[in-house]
């Protein structure tokens, strides 16, 4: 479970994100969407505290990761992150790309790691690329094994930032293909995207921002037939 | 008058030891400037405000002023302070090294921070500690960008060398010096030191260069 509470965030002078609460149960899949620079990414990164929220507070289960004195790399290993630009480590193979954090951080063997990394090659549909460097992927390979590295800490939820808006339109569905099946088995994540067919079909909720603040939270059928307000109106009719 | 190279013939395996001087102020003063470097780069990217503070003032003191001061200062003012002499082959090693360190940690630094900043995210995501992430994820990336300024460091390094001159230091240049005061002709002598000098500037540079080579390889 992953509670916000009346969180906001400065940069500076500006505020970015204004009070914003909810709360998101295991098992739940979350999309937030909304226009450009409306904090959607600052939101999702208040969660694993790559931001700092300026007020409020966030709790994980029974931890609050806005608490000062929190050993945040602990909560960070339960919390997978995909990231727009994928963010590989280009000097690793694919195979060590998706091993490293098992044997550093979680203390695995090197034969553990590796079946568990072979086995989730497997998953995203890439166990012939385990020995090629990063740059000899597509951008639609490159997040797929993103995914795979992050779900190589068996984490208990994932948080993504716009996994598909950095690839070519032909690839998109194939990173997406390996999100559903990820929320078809259970996963609890909250997804930043600009694909609304695959919000609509695979989010448990919708959860809308504008301006910072979160100006809709609702089921996807209801918001997408019948948002209650005018913002999220315009911004539907816009993308529509 | 011409120039007479016969003459001083003699003298070129007296000059030609200097160069094993120079190579080791060279070579332990740029081991010495590496450590300080990367500790001072480590300083500047770090979150301490204090040790910043220091780093910076470091490198821009060392980088401000001549380095010849600063090896005169080691090798005849501080003897005043600690009440011993320094041998002048130390103090061309502390004071090459100290200067170096300034350079090198520049070098670091702008490598290191030439790197997507979403990679040292996408290593925090992952619960990676800083110190596993700066030599697994981060320092391996910047090498690229290091290495071949820190071969250039290097051949400045040994070019510069000559001013431990200055101190009466036996390396090449001063051998050079040297015989051409015994024979009272320094044009040959002095050309000779410059065309060693060349060589290894030129020795380093292609070594540099295959390095270079090697490292795009890898991508
Ligand atoms: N590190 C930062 N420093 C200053 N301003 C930032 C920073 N990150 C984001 N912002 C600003 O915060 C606002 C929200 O950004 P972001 O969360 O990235 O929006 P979104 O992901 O919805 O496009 C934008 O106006 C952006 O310019
Ligand atoms: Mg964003």
């Amino acid at each position: 479970m992953i509670k916000i509470e009346n969180v906001s965030k400065f940069f500076g002078e500006t505020e970015v994100l204004t009070g914003i609460s909810t709360e998101i149960s295991n098992g739940e899949v979350v999309t937030i969407v909304g226009p450009s620079g409306s904090g959607k990414s600052t939101l999702l990164r208040c969660i694993n505290k790559l931001e700092e929220a300026s007020k409020g507070r966030i709790w994980i289960e029974d931890q609050e990761v806005t608490d000062p004195s929190v050993n945040i790399m602990k909560i960070r290993e339960e919390i997978g992150m995909v990231f727009q630009h994928f963010q590989l480590f280009p000097h690793m193979t694919v195979l060590e790309n998706i091993m490293y954090a098992p044997l550093k951080v979680r203390g695995k063997d090197k034969e553990e790691a590796e079946t568990l990394a072979r086995s989730l090659l497997k998953k995203v549909g890439l166990e012939d690329k385990e020995t090629a460097y990063p740059k000899r992927l597509s951008g639609g390979q490159k997040q797929r094994v993103a995914i795979a590295r992050a779900l190589a800490m068996e984490p208990k939820m994932m948080l993504f930032d716009e996994p598909t808006s950095a690839l070519d339109p032909e690839m998109v569905k194939e990173v997406l293909a390996v999100m559903k099946d990820l929320a078809q088995s259970g996963m609890t994540m909250i997804i930043v995207t600009h694909e609304m067919g695959f919000a609509r079909e695979v989010a448990d909720r919708i959860l809308f921002l504008d301006e910072g603040k979160l100006v809709e939270d609702a089921p996807p059928e209801r918001f997408f037939t019948s948002p209650e307000s005018e913002r999220a109106k315009d911004f539907l009719e816009k993308i529509l | 008058m011409g120039l007479d190279f016969s003459q001083i013939a003699p003298s070129f395996p007296y000059i030609l030891k200097g160069i094993w001087v120079t190579l080791q102020i060279v070579a332990v003063s740029a081991v010495v400037g590496f450590f300080i470097g990367v500790i001072l780069s480590l300083f500047k990217i770090g979150k301490f405000n204090v040790l910043r503070w220091f780093a910076d003032a470091y490198t821009s003191v060392f980088r401000g002023t001549p380095l010849v001061l600063q090896l005169m200062l080691i090798y005849y003012g501080l003897p005043q302070v600690i009440g011993f002499e320094i041998p002048a082959y130390l103090a061309a090693i502390a004071a090459f090294g100290l200067n170096s360190g300034a350079y090198v940690s520049e070098i670091i630094r702008a490598g290191i921070e030439a790197i997507d900043k979403g990679q040292k995210e996408a290593a925090l995501a992952l619960g990676i500690p800083y110190s596993e992430m700066m030599k697994d994820i981060i320092l391996p990336q910047a090498m690229k960008n290091i290495l071949p300024a820190l071969m250039n460091e290097f051949i400045t390094l040994t070019k510069e060398s000559a001013i431990v001159t200055t101190i009466g230091a036996l390396d090449i240049m001063r051998r050079a010096y040297i015989v051409g005061g015994q024979t009272f002709s320094f044009f040959e002598p002095l050309l000779f030191a410059g065309l060693i000098y060349y060589l290894l500037v030129m020795g380093l540079t292609l070594l540099g260069k295959a390095l270079e080579r090697k490292l795009k390889q890898s991508d």
